[in-house]
This record gives structure tokens, C-alpha cells and sequence, in this order.
């Protein structure tokens, strides 16, 4: 059971020392110690080990439960990955090691590449940016290069509203006016407005960045509609990749017309997410953008050894020190291989059904906005419970005592009240069944009038319920004591 | 939910006071219970000038973060820095001490489209 522990800070003794250390040997120039002191907590190893595995358990994790959060694919990181990627080889090596000594990560690299173009259809990749957001602004950088190549950045970039918060902000970073476009009654962009905006602002518009599948659970039908009408006013078609994995294997994105696609190793190839490790964000592009890539990439020499290429005129720049997220790179083309081609197929295949099984066996218990069946993610919202007084976010707070992560709360914003829920394909049906029958008795709780019950949960977590809006208002951003 | 007769509407969910040339802006009590506990407010700097369509302020709840919008075109010639100190006003008086701004219209023209009364009810209805 968890219990109340204080900061390490607070919990420090002066002169109480975990390690033998020796007498620094540095001095300034007139012989005295550089700092007196460093302000390190004074703490012994087991008040260290206590207290940060004290803290452990007040987590919630993949490896302890289900976590359908919508969008962010918690799917379970197979061990195989990380055994992998602690190989000395791998997890010793020193990123200025030279070419010669580094061939393993370089051909990791240059195999890694391979599968993402064969998954994507599109010919050229990096593999640099360090999360998705990180790529999406690689990606939009080489769209606005490629525009200033032709003499002309241009000034607008079309966003759905339903898209992630991030391709807006990513845009304006590079310097583009955003025109939103709505969603249609479906769910699907509508493309009325779309072609409207396609109208008025003609070859002002630099690129389409639409997400695909959508956030809210669908596969756009007009995709190569949309492509072509860009194409032919010059603009390139943006796809935010981050729900890959409802397609990997089924769908190429080059097929669609698609010009440049992020994608979320931590999502879709089951590098950690939400596991404390970092992102990765590949980007793939079409022909058009493949002399804008930044660098460094490998290449394969003739003689079948790998090298890095450093420069290349026409290149954005480097994104990142060094080779981007490395560790994550293992760990995905770990995940690809173990899967396979058809292993993958059957990835997208089994996402999308459990997600069809959950809306399928909530659709008479909660509002659905659009009906089914979905892709990898199924969206609910609160319409039915509201009635009663009981808000999406009572009904998360009710899972928490359920003993269950809560879904996406309040995302995508085209519906009120959303619930986005994303089982992935590693959840068994038992596993599911749990999380439908807590949902149920929810429903049911809130039809039955448990509405006061409902804002006084949860009542099982360590800290119960929190006030959000306060810590909005007025947070404490420095601990004064 | 309140209405108040006086005022006019936009689809946007803002309401507008007009006074001569001068339109004083704000969200609707509907808007307001929508977005849940406002946490923050965005607002224009004075004299900055808009166009209809453009979003002039940011309102960050809870829940999310929206952009407002602006009915009309003209110069912003006040804006409410009272808000900004206590964004908690748009929850609990979205019709009085949470105006946004006050817009100094230069073509009254593009108020034709705005929602009297009772036409905003209807459309708030119709949404529901």
C-alpha cells in the first residue's frame, strides 16, 4: 500500500552520505574548493531505494493494466525488444565511434529504412526527428523548402478541426496562416469546405495536413480525391501518421497520393510509450521532397558496408544530434522482424476489430457520435449520462476506481463530451470484456441517479479527487517550504 | 440557460452589445457551460485591427483550449484586462463583467448575419 513520503529534498540530513566519495581534487585558483556545496539531497541508498520505489507504486503502467487511451496506442512492448536493445553492442556504443566500428547500428538503420519505405510505399525516410511532433515539424519544414525552391513559400496550410493539436502548431512554427476546415456530420472532412478553401486561397496554400485515420476513429474516403484536387494547385498533401497502426500492412500511403507522413514508432512498432521511454518520429516523403531530407542518412556502399552521408545541399539541416532515438529504433525493427510482413497485417487487422468489439458492446450504453464500424479507436461521449449529471470526466474518474487507466477524455473537440477509446491488438477479450462491464455498471450507475456518488470518486487512489481547475488557475510551479 | 433579449448572437456562440459604432464583445452562458472552468484568457492588444473571421482571443479551459472569433471587421478600442486576472468571470458572469473586448466597427453591414434573442435559442436547441 502506498503511503505519504516526502520530497528526497526534505528528507536530507546534513553530513548523511549513501557513497564513499573521495575529496575533490579540483580548485579554483586560489586553492579553494570550486562550490562548498551542490545542494544534493543527504540521503542514504535505502532512503533512495524507498523512496523511488514508493513512487512506483503509486504509477499506473501497460504492465499493470489496460490503458485504452485514445490516439496513443498503449500497446505492450514485447521483452524481446528490450532484450535486444540491452545487447553491449547496441546499448555501449558511442555515437562518434567511427564508421567502421558502428557498421551494426548503421545496417540497424539502413534495415529499419527499408521496412518503413516497403510499409509506406513512399521512397524516401529519415529516421532522425526524436518524437512525432518532432517529425511533423521535420515534415513541414522540407514542404516549406520545396516551396522556396520553386521561389514561393507560400501562406496557408489547411487543418481539420478534428486534427491533433500539434499539426496547427506545427504549421504556424513554420511560418503558415492556418485555415481550419470542418468536419462533416460523418466525422470525414468535409468537403465542401474543404474545396471552398481550396477555391478562395488557390495556390496560396502551401499543404493539406490531415490526420489518417482521424482522431475520430475513421478512415478518411476522400483521400485521393483530396491529394489530387492538391496536386493540382501545387500543394502537398500532409498525412499526421500517429494512427498507423490501423493500416500498417494494409494500406500503402504512397498509393494515396500521400506526399509526406509522419509516423510514431512508440505507437505503432511497440517501442515504450508511456513507458518512460523517448519517441520516434520517422518521416517519409514522396519523390518531391526526398532531396530536402535532413542529414545525416546511411547509405549502402558497394562493397556492402554502410555509411553516413553528412551533406547533401539541398537538405534541411540536422533535427537532431547525432542519429535521433536509436534505442527505439532496435526496439521497432525488433517488433517488425519478430512480426513479419504478415504479423504486421494481422497488427492492423486485430486493432481495428477489438475496437469494433468495444463500440459494438457500448453502443447501447453510451452515445455514439458516428456510427461505426470504426478503425483502431472507437469515440463515445457522454451525451446519454449527462442527463443525469454525470460528465465525461466523472466517468473517467469512476474508472479510476474501476481499477482501470481512463480512455482520451474531452479529444477529439468535434463532439461534446468525448471518449476515445483504443484497446490496441495486445488486449485479450477477457481483458476487454473487463473494461465493458465497468463501463456498463457505469452507465447504469449514472441512469440510476449516482450522480453525488459520481463527483466524489475516485475514492481508491492515493490522492482522490484532485481539483484541476485550481491547479489551472493557480499552480504552484515552485514548492515553498 | 440565459438569453438576454438584448443582445445579439453569433453562431460562434459569442454575444455582441451594440452601441452606436462600438460592439462589445463576449461568449454566451451557453459557451461558457460548454467549456467548462475558463482557466485563461487570451485577449487582443488595444488598437490591433481585425477582420470578420479572424480570432481575436484564446479561452482555455479544463477541457480545452478555443480560439474566438470575430463577427465583424474594425479596430479593437478596449479590451477587458480585468478578465485576464480572473478568467473565472467567463463561468460566472458570462453576460456582464466577462466582456472580451469592445470593437470599433467599420462596416456595420456585416452585423446583418448576427442571431437576435431568439433566433440563438433555436440554434442552441437545434445543436443539442
Amino acid at each position: 500500500m502506498p503511503f505519504e513520503t516526502d520530497l528526497l529534498i526534505h528528507q536530507s540530513v546534513k553530513g548523511r552520505c549513501g557513497v564513499d566519495l573521495p575529496t575533490p581534487e579540483v580548485r579554483n585558483r586560489t586553492g579553494q574548493n570550486l562550490r562548498e556545496s551542490i545542494g544534493l539531497p543527504e540521503v542514504s541508498e535505502p532512503q533512495v531505494m524507498r523512496h523511488y520505489t514508493r513512487l512506483s507504486h503509486q504509477n499506473y503502467s501497460i504492465d499493470e493494466n489496460f490503458y485504452p487511451l485514445g490516439s496513443c496506442t498503449m500497446k505492450h512492448n514485447p521483452r524481446l525488444n528490450e532484450k535486444l536493445a540491452r545487447l553491449e553492442g547496441f546499448a555501449h556504443l558511442h555515437p562518434l565511434q567511427s564508421e567502421e566500428h558502428s557498421q551494426g547500428a548503421l545496417e540497424v538503420i539502413y534495415q529499419l529504412t527499408d521496412w518503413l519505405k516497403k510499409l509506406s510505399g513512399m521512397p524516401g525516410l529519415t529516421l532522425d526527428p526524436a518524437a512525432g511532433a518532432h517529425g511533423e515539424l521535420t515534415g513541414m519544414m522540407m514542404v516549406r523548402k520545396a516551396h522556396e525552391a520553386k521561389g514561393n513559400p507560400r501562406k496557408i496550410v489547411l487543418v481539420p478541426d478534428s486534427a491533433h493539436g500539434t499539426n496547427p502548431a506545427t504549421a504556424a512554427t513554420c511560418k503558415y496562416t492556418i485555415v481550419t476546415i470542418k468536419t462533416g456530420d460523418d466525422g470525414m472532412v468535409d468537403m465542401d469546405a474543404f474545396n471552398a478553401a481550396v477555391k478562395e486561397h488557390g495556390e496560396d496554400i502551401a499543404a493539406f495536413m490531415l490526420t489518417n485515420p482521424s482522431t475520430c476513429g475513421l478512415f478518411e474516403p476522400n483521400v485521393k480525391v483530396i491529394a489530387d484536387t492538391l496536386h493540382d494547385i501545387g500543394a502537398y498533401f500532409y498525412c499526421d501518421g500517429a494512427n498507423f497502426n490501423a493500416i500498417v500492412g494494409k494500406v500503402l500511403p504512397g498509393d494515396l497520393g500521400i506526399d509526406v507522413m509522419q509516423i510514431n514508432l512508440h505507437k505503432t512498432f511497440s517501442t515504450p510509450h508511456g513507458g518512460g521511454g523517448p519517441g520516434s518520429g520517422p518521416v517519409m516523403v514522396s519523390e518531391a521532397l526526398v532531396p530536402y531530407l535532413p542529414i545525416p542518412y546511411v547509405e549502402k556502399k558497394k562493397d556492402g558496408t554502410f555509411a553516413l552521408v553528412k551533406e547533401n545541399e539541398t537538405s534541411i539541416g540536422r533535427i537532431k544530434g547525432f542519429h535521433g532515438q536509436f534505442g527505439m529504433m532496435i526496439r521497432a525493427l525488433a517488433y517488425m522482424m519478430s512480426h513479419g510482413a504478415d504479423g504486421l497485417q494481422k497488427v492492423a487487422e486485430d486493432a481495428v476489430l477489438n475496437a469494433n468489439y468495444i463500440l459494438h458492446n457500448l453502443k447501447d450504453d453510451f452515445h455514439v457520435p458516428y456510427p461505426g464500424p470504426c478503425m483502431h479507436e472507437c469515440l463515445l461521449t457522454h451525451k446519454k449520462q449527462k442527463e443525469h449529471g454525470v460528465t465525461t470526466m466523472n466517468i473517467a474518474k469512476a474508472l479510476l476506481d474501476a481499477g482501470y487507466h481512463p480512455m482520451t477524455v474531452y479529444f477529439p473537440l468535434v463532439v461534446d463530451g468525448a471518449m476515445l477509446i483504443e484497446p490496441t491488438e495486445t488486449e485479450s477479450r477477457e481483458t476487454m470484456d473487463g473494461f465493458i462491464a465497468a463501463m456498463k455498471t457505469i452507465a447504469k450507475r449514472a441512469q440510476d441517479g449516482d450522480a453525488t456518488a459520481f463527483h466524489a470518486q475516485p475514492q481508491t487512489t492515493f490522492r482522490k479527487r484532485l481539483d484541476e481547475t485550481q491547479a489551472a488557475r493557480k499552480p504552484v510551479l515552485v514548492e515553498d517550504k | 440557460m440565459d438569453i438576454p433579449s438584448h443582445l445579439k448572437y453569433t453562431a460562434e456562440h459569442e454575444w455582441l452589445e451594440i452601441e452606436g459604432n462600438i460592439v462589445t464583445i463576449g461568449i454566451t452562458d451557453f459557451a461558457q457551460s460548454s467549456l467548462g472552468d475558463v482557466v485563461f484568457v487570451e485577449l487582443p492588444e488595444e488598437g490591433a485591427e481585425v477582420s470578420k473571421g479572424d480570432h481575436f482571443a484564446v479561452v482555455e479551459s479544463v477541457k480545452a483550449a478555443s480560439e474566438v472569433y470575430t463577427p465583424i471587421s474594425g479596430k479593437v478600442v478596449e479590451i477587458n484586462t480585468d478578465l485576464v486576472d480572473a478568467p473565472d468571470m467567463v463561468n460566472s458572469n458570462p453576460f456582464g463583467d466577462a466582456w472580451f473586448v469592445k470593437i470599433q466597427m467599420s462596416d456595420t453591414e456585416e452585423l446583418e448575419d448576427a442571431l437576435d434573442a431568439s433566433a440563438y435559442e433555436a440554434y442552441v436547441e437545434g445543436i443539442q
